[in-house]
Formats: structure tokens, C-alpha cells, sequence
């Protein structure tokens, strides 16, 4: 790998699993009057506040960097990992220059964390970002515009100043270049992924979460530059989706575990509101908040915090896996996910139906060992390799 | 009660006889449930939440649970949802032994929980081609209700909820039935709360609890609006107070409580699966329980709630946005804070339970807030609502006796305090 890509992935690296969040901090610092507003997987629009001129900084966990020492008092033994961290970080100084918080409607934990961060005084706000489960335009459309108001309340009352219909759409152009990118990798990656391992895109992705978007489009485009060459070399591997990771994170060691195990991570949900909405959103309107609600309404990727009935999330999940011609699909999710547990059955029955092969294992984000994991996706990979046609 | 046995009974009679009547069913939940608009339609009612309870009552729902496992659900998830697909691939078996009528149509009234969205995502697949209405109901993450809040929710009524309930009834909406079932709604949540509070006396008439749960099932499970509901609880009501007037404490399982010894505020919602024996860990102490959050689960009336006929659809968006889960952290410590002090309680003690995230994810802060804000002695035992594996009798004992212990000496030093000269 060139020296200067090599360079640009250590620093996403580092980014991405810097959990005093030096960068965004310091991003702060730089200029009077910015402002950090945190939040919390899967989805929460970062345009808008990337317009008002503040940073948005994903908030993903602890994973097996930060020692639990308070947060276990904070969560009984059968609730996922994930707020514990954030806990940890919240109660020690991690979170210490942020602004405000939001807490995007995704599962209960995260809806009653979001109290825990009232009551302990947390920021100058904490927002629950309730998403409308309703798609009509007139209905969940307004109510969802209501709800990014709020939101738009809170960092006047910090910036003293409104939004720009100009700064807004200047914001959503940033954003869908962002999002235009990721999804090129992701097309290189899905013919030729072995000109980038998914823990760097992994870590890419991550980092992109932490510092200015501007920043992170020119990270991407290097990096695209890079993997249009015919760099690298194919191995025997098998190409796999992951799915159900969207909010706790597997620890870095696992997605690693899975590579080296002969797999091919060709799509994934694991930093899924990087690239939530399908597509571009209008920048060029004079209602870009009217643009950011439709886009969700219309355009949003499938998701266990998304209500389905009328657009079934197993159907997408196989659409998504023929598209990117994968062998199989892993279902990791963290346990004690309600959300991501309680959709495998209708995903996996699916799959059966799809012929898809497909197997499933649990992990916590500060799970250390991986033998058995390893040991499972091994078999899994070679059974495909040596005894299965390509399922697709 | 015989009232209450009875009006069960013919529910679920008419729900057996659903296909013969051409009357139709409506499964839905019961935070936020929508009970006098499926009246409304003529429609019956059929609670998940009530079936799963009811067989942990009966010992059922260990089975279903590990059929639901086997069917590749994870030990991990909500063990109602687990119950009822458990029940369901059983051949869908009722409480009371009849086959319960598959759904016309499936309410989705999400209030207060994110897995009952899950939940029906689930139904939606085993009952190929019923149709779900979705009421998404906001949270209140601010502490209140807003304009925006509750216009959502009425136009989700008009245009998902009513017109599918039309489609699949062949009933028009009107509105004027509605808001006379509005008016008997109005008067059982009066009463309800009257006899919720006559447990400020001492001793208490009643446990707010483990009796509790029994005098919340007409109104939460499908007989708020119907007229039977108010005589019920007027009926309910005139015995307590008769109960009142004569000094007697509650009754248990065995016999009226004589010496009330320990008034607790307990959150979170009970196991069903050893029921008897978890109560009886009560009053064999003399602990009664003087008020309990999960009785509130489906409806919160402490703070004048009631359905209003005079503006029929708000109200009912008022009512689902005011379940107990549908108030953010800091409004139940407040609710339960109030509990403790109004209705004099000696301690307050969390029945942690590990299927449900909506109650459980932040209990341990709430009780430590209550503590130190009150002064109060807490306690905390876990165990499952419909799971049996996961109630352990000697680890909830041990627990409750020294919680108990810490009662008793805090009242002893408390009583010594009070007997020294001033
Ligand atoms: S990991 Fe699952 S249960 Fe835990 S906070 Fe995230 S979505 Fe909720
Ligand atoms: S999580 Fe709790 S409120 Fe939700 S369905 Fe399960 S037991 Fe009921």
C-alpha cells in the first residue's frame, strides 16, 4: 500500500478510536463560537448541523478501549453494552466540551439513555430525536420537521443566530458528496475488495464520524483515487454481508477475526447513517429542511428501527446481498438487542427461502476473544468455498 | 371479583364465537390501546401482552418460550413476544382453552415500548395478509405533551388508524358513538383512581400491586368504555371503602393482611410465572403496596388525565402519550417520588425485569435519585415476567429479607427518635 494511503488510514485509525475525541475538541478550540453536538447511532441528519456551524460527532460506544467502572451501575447484566461506555465517557471527561446530545429513536435503551443524560445535566441540551414511523409527507413528513426545528432551537439558543436556507443546502452538498463517495468504495470494493480490507474501510468510515465532513470527503477521495488502481491481490475468499450491527460496534479485533477467517466484507450496516439516505438529497431548493424530511421519508436505507410492514426489510436484505453477489450473509448482532434479535427470524427465514447461506453470532462491543467466532465464520467460509456453487 | 370473572368470561365467548357472529378481531396492546375506537367499530379486542401473562399464570409459558427459541428466537429478546409466537405455533390456544380468532387486523398502537413495534413486524409475517394499522405514538422525551405531538397522532388516526378500521369492519366512523364510549371511559378512570388512592390509608384496603394487577384488567384489557367497566369499579370502589370504614388491611391469598408492618412503592411490572409465591414473599412481612408504577402501565390518571368526549380523537392521543413507559426518566422518578411521599411509604423497592429494556434501562439511576432525594430505603431484585428460568425464589428471598431488615431498623430507630424527648 503507497506510504501516503497507508499514513491517511493510521490517522482514521487513530480517529476513529479516539475516545477523548481529541480532534472534534480541538476543531472547537480552533474558532470562537463553534460547537459540538454528539449523537448517538444509527441516523441522525448532520447536515444541519454542520449548517449552523457546529461539528457532529458520532458517539458509538466504548467499545473495548474504555474500562467500565461506573457504567455497570448504571445497567442491570441483561442490557447491551453500548450505554455503559457511553456512561463511562459522560461520568469521566470524554464528553466534556460538547454542546448538546442527541439521541436518535432507535430502541428503548438508547430512548431511556437519553434521560439518564438529562438527569445527570449533561450538555446545554439532550435531545430524543423521535423519527416519524409514519411516511406520509402530510403526517410523519410534518412531524418530522417539527422534530429537526427542535433541534434547530437548541443550537440558535448556542449560535444566536438562524439557519440559512444557503448554508443549508451548502451543508447537504457536502454531505451527499460524502455519501456519493462511500458508495463508490463500496462498488469498487464489491468487484475488487481486496484493494481495500473492510477493517480500513471500517475505520474510514468511523473516522468520517469525528472531524468536519469537508475533511473526511478529501480522506475518501484519496482513498478512492487509490483503489481505482489495480492494487492488491485476490484471495480465495467467500463475500459476505454483515447485518445487525448497526448500533453497538463490534470490537475492531472481530471485524479483523472476520476477514482473516476468508471473507470479504462487501456491504455491511455497521456505520449505516454514513449512509442512511439512498441517493442525493436536493440541495438547490429554498426548503432544504423540507428536502432532508422527504429524503428520509422516501429514501432511507432498511433498518430494524424503521417500521416495515409496507416495504419488508427481509426483501431488501436479499435485494442488497444478489446486488453485491455475496456467498452469505453473517448476521452479528450485540446481544441483548431487542431490536436487531427480534428481526433475525424473519431475515434468516428469508434467506432460506432465497437459498442464501447465511450464519449468526452474538458479540458485546469489548468482546476479547474471538477463537470461537473465528472458528465459526471459518467453516462457514470454507463449506461455501469447497462444497457449495456460489449461492447467487 | 364474580363481576370481573364474568365480564372475562363473555369476552372471551364472543371472541370464540368471532367467525360465527362475522364480528371482527383486533389484536393490539395494551399501552395506548385504543379499546373505545375498536368499540367503536364493533370490533373485539385480543391482547398478546394479556394471553402471554396469563399463561405464565398457568405454567404455559415456559414451553412457548423454548418453542419460540427453537423457531430461532433469541434467548436474549422479550420473552412476551416469544410467549405468543410460542402460543401461536401451538395452534394458537387461548387462556381459557379455546382457540382465539385470528386477526381481521392488527393495531399497532406503539406506545411507550420499541419492541411492540418488532412485535408486529413479527405477526405481520406469521398472519400473511391482515393488515396493520401503525399509530406511532411520540415519546415525551421533554416532559410534556405539545401541539405537534398530538396533531400527529390525530392525523395518524384519521388517515391510517379509522380509515383501516372502516375497511375491515364495514362500520363508518362516527363520532358521536365514540364519544359517548368516551364518556364511560371517563368515569371508570375516576373511579380507578379513587381506589388507587384509598391506599393512603392505614392501614391500606388494598395492595396497589399484587391486587392491583387484577383491578387494572377491565380497564386496560378491552372494557374501558363499556358501561360494564363503571360498575365494576363502582362496585369495587364501594367494597374498599366499606373495608375502609371497618380498619381492615388488604386481602392476600390467604386470608386478610392484620398488621401492615411495611408501605413500599414498587416499579416495574410483576413475574407471572410464580406469582403466588412471589406475593406471598410479601405479606408473609406485612408488606402491602401502597402504590406501584406498572399499574399505571396502561394509563396514567394521577395527574386528571381522562378521556374527554368533547374532544374524542385528541383525548385519545392524550391518553396514549401518557402511558407510564411513555414518560421520559425524569418524569417517573417524579411520578414515583410522589408516590413515596403521598402515600407515606416506608421504602421503595425495583422488580427489575429482564425482558423489558422500556422499564428496566435506567431503574438503577431512577432508585438512586429516589434515595437521595427522599431519604427513602431502596431494594432491587430482578427476575422475568413470563420466563420461568429466570425467577430464582432463593435469590429474590434473600434479597427482600434483608431489604426488610433494613425496614425494620430504619422504623426502630425512626420510632426511638420519635419517643425521645424533644
Ligand atoms: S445495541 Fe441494540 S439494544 Fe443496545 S442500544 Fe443499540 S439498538 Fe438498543
Ligand atoms: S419490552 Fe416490555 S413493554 Fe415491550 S413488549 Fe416486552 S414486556 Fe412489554
Amino acid at each position: 500500500m503507497e506510504a501516503h494511503i497507508n499514513t491517511l488510514l493510521s490517522r482514521c485509525r487513530e480517529l476513529a478510536f479516539d475516545l477523548n475525541f481529541t480532534a472534534a475538541k480541538a476543531w472547537k478550540k480552533a474558532v470562537e463560537g463553534r460547537f459540538l453536538v454528539g449523537h448517538l447511532p444509527i441516523y441522525f441528519p448532520r447536515e444541519i448541523v454542520h449548517a449552523a456551524g457546529g461539528l457532529p460527532v458520532g458517539i458509538l460506544g466504548g467499545g473495548d478501549i474504555k474500562q467500565i467502572i461506573k457504567g455497570d451501575a448504571f445497567y442491570q447484566s441483561y442490557i447491551c453494552h453500548m450505554p455503559r461506555g457511553v456512561i463511562e465517557m459522560a461520568l469521566d471527561d470524554n464528553l466534556d466540551d460538547f454542546d448538546g446530545f442527541i439521541f436518535p429513536s432507535i430502541c428503548d435503551v438508547i430512548r431511556n439513555l437519553s434521560g439518564i443524560f438529562k438527569l445527570l445535566g449533561k450538555g446545554r441540551f439532550v435531545k430524543y430525536l423521535d423519527y416519524p414511523q409514519n411516511f406520509d409527507e402530510g403526517v410523519g413528513g410534518t412531524f418530522y420537521r417539527r422534530e429537526i426545528q427542535h433541534v434547530l432551537d437548541e443550537m440558535e439558543a448556542i449560535t444566536g443566530r438562524a439557519l440559512t436556507t444557503e448554508a443549508l443546502n451548502h451543508s447537504i452538498g457536502l454531505y451527499n458528496t460524502n455519501r456519493r463517495l462511500l458508495a463508490e468504495i463500496y462498488d469498487i470494493r464489491q468487484h475488487f475488495p481486496w484493494r481495500l480490507s473492510y477493517e480500513h474501510l471500517y475505520c474510514l468510515m468511523r473516522a468520517g464520524l469525528v472531524i468536519p465532513v469537508e475533511e473526511h470527503n478529501d480522506m475518501l477521495g484519496q482513498v478512492l483515487d487509490y483503489i481505482r488502481n489495480n492494487v492488491g491481490e485476490a484471495m480465495d475468499n467467500i463475500r459476505v454481508v454483515i447485518s445487525g450491527a448497526f448500533c453497538e460496534q463490534p470490537p475492531l479485533g472481530l471485524i479483523r477475526s472476520i476477514e482473516m477467517a476468508g471473507c470479504y466484507v462487501v456491504d455491511d450496516d455497521l456505520i449505516l447513517g454514513s449512509r442512511w439516505i439512498q441517493g442525493d438529497i436536493s440541495s438547490d431548493t429554498g426548503d432544504p429542511i423540507g428536502a432532508i424530511v422527504t429524503a428520509y421519508l422516501e429514501r432511507s436505507t432498511f433498518s430494524s428501527s424503521v417500521y416495515d410492514v409496507d416495504n419488508p426489510k427481509e426483501a431488501r436484505l436479499i435485494e442488497l446481498a444478489q446486488r453485491r453477489k455475496a456467498d452469505g450473509i453473517l448476521f452479528a448482532a450485540p446481544s441483548f438487542c431487542d431490536p436487531a434479535l427480534l428481526d433475525q427470524p424473519q431475515l434468516q427465514k428469508a434467506c432460506d427461502e432465497a437459498g442464501i447461506r447465511y450464519i449468526s453470532f452474538k458479540f458485546s462491543e469489548n468482546t476479547g476473544q474471538f477463537k470461537v467466532i473465528k472458528e465459526q465464520v471459518g467453516a462457514f467460509s470454507d463449506s461455501i468455498k469447497l462444497w457449495e456453487e456460489p449461492a447467487l | 371479583m364474580v363481576l370481573q370473572k364474568e365480564m372475562l368470561a363473555r369476552q372471551f365467548r364472543e371472541l370464540s364465537m368471532a367467525k360465527e357472529t362475522g364480528k371482527k378481531v383486533v389484536y393490539t396492546f395494551v399501552p395506548g390501546n385504543l379499546s373505545e375506537l375498536i368499540h367503536a367499530f364493533g370490533m373485539l379486542p385480543v391482547y398478546p401482552e394479556i394471553n402471554a401473562l396469563q399463561s405464565g399464570m398457568r405454567k404455559k409459558s415456559g414451553g412457548f418460550i423454548r418453542d419460540a427459541e427453537k423457531a430461532g428466537h433469541s434467548e436474549d429478546v422479550c420473552t412476551y413476544v416469544k410467549c405468543d409466537v410460542g402460543m401461536l405455533l401451538n395452534g394458537n390456544i387461548g387462556p381459557t382453552g379455546d382457540k382465539l380468532p385470528a386477526p381481521d387486523l392488527l393495531l399497532l398502537s406503539y406506545t411507550g415500548c420499541f419492541t411492540f413495534m418488532k412485535w408486529f413486524e413479527t405477526l405481520d409475517r406469521l398472519y400473511p395478509g391482515v393488515p396493520v394499522a401503525m399509530l406511532h405514538t411520540p415519546y415525551q422525551e421533554n416532559g410534556r405533551i405539545t401541539r405537534e405531538m398530538t396533531d400527529y397522532m390525530v392525523e395518524q388516526l384519521k388517515t391510517e388508524v379509522i380509515p383501516k378500521m372502516e375497511k375491515v369492519s364495514g362500520v363508518k366512523y362516527d363520532e358521536t358513538r365514540l364519544a359517548e364510549i368516551l364518556e364511560h371511559s371517563a368515569k371508570a378512570e375516576d373511579l380507578i383512581t379513587k381506589i388507587f388512592n384509598t391506599t393512603k390509608n392505614k392501614p391500606s384496603p388494598i395492595d396497589g400491586y399484587f391486587a392491583g394487577v387484577y383491578y387494572i384488567g377491565p380497564i386496560n384489557a378491552g372494557f374501558r368504555g363499556t358501561p360494564d367497566a363503571v360498575e365494576y369499579y363502582q362496585a369495587l370502589y364501594d367494597e374498599i371503602m366499606d373495608r375502609v370504614e371497618k380498619g381492615l388491611g388488604p386481602i392476600t391469598p390467604e386470608g386478610v393482611m392484620e398488621e401492615e408492618k411495611f408501605r413500599l412503592v414498587v416499579e416495574g411490572p410483576p413475574n407471572w410465572t410464580s406469582f403466588r409465591n412471589f406475593w406471598k414473599l410479601f405479606y408473609d412481612m406485612g408488606a402491602v403496596v401502597v402504590a406501584s408504577s406498572y399499574t399505571k402501565v396502561g394509563g396514567v390518571y394521577d395527574y386528571g388525565f381522562r378521556h374527554d368526549p368533547a374532544r374524542p380523537l385528541e383525548s385519545l392521543a392524550h391518553y396514549c402519550m401518557n402511558c407510564y413507559t411513555n414518560l421520559n426518566l425524569p418524569q417517573r422518578i417524579d411520578l414515583l417520588a410522589k408516590y413515596i411521599t403521598d402515600f407515606q411509604a416506608d421504602g421503595f423497592l425495583v422488580n427489575s425485569i429482564k425482558s423489558c429494556n422500556s422499564f428496566s434501562a435506567g431503574q438503577l439511576l431512577m432508585m438512586r435519585q429516589l434515595e437521595e432525594r427522599l431519604g427513602v430505603p431502596v431494594g432491587f431484585i430482578e427476575s422475568d415476567l413470563v420466563d420461568p428460568r429466570y425467577f430464582s425464589y432463593s435469590n429474590i428471598k434473600n434479597r427482600l429479607d434483608s431489604f426488610f431488615q433494613m425496614l425494620s431498623q430504619r422504623k426502630a430507630i425512626r420510632g426511638e427518635m420519635e419517643a425521645m424527648p424533644a
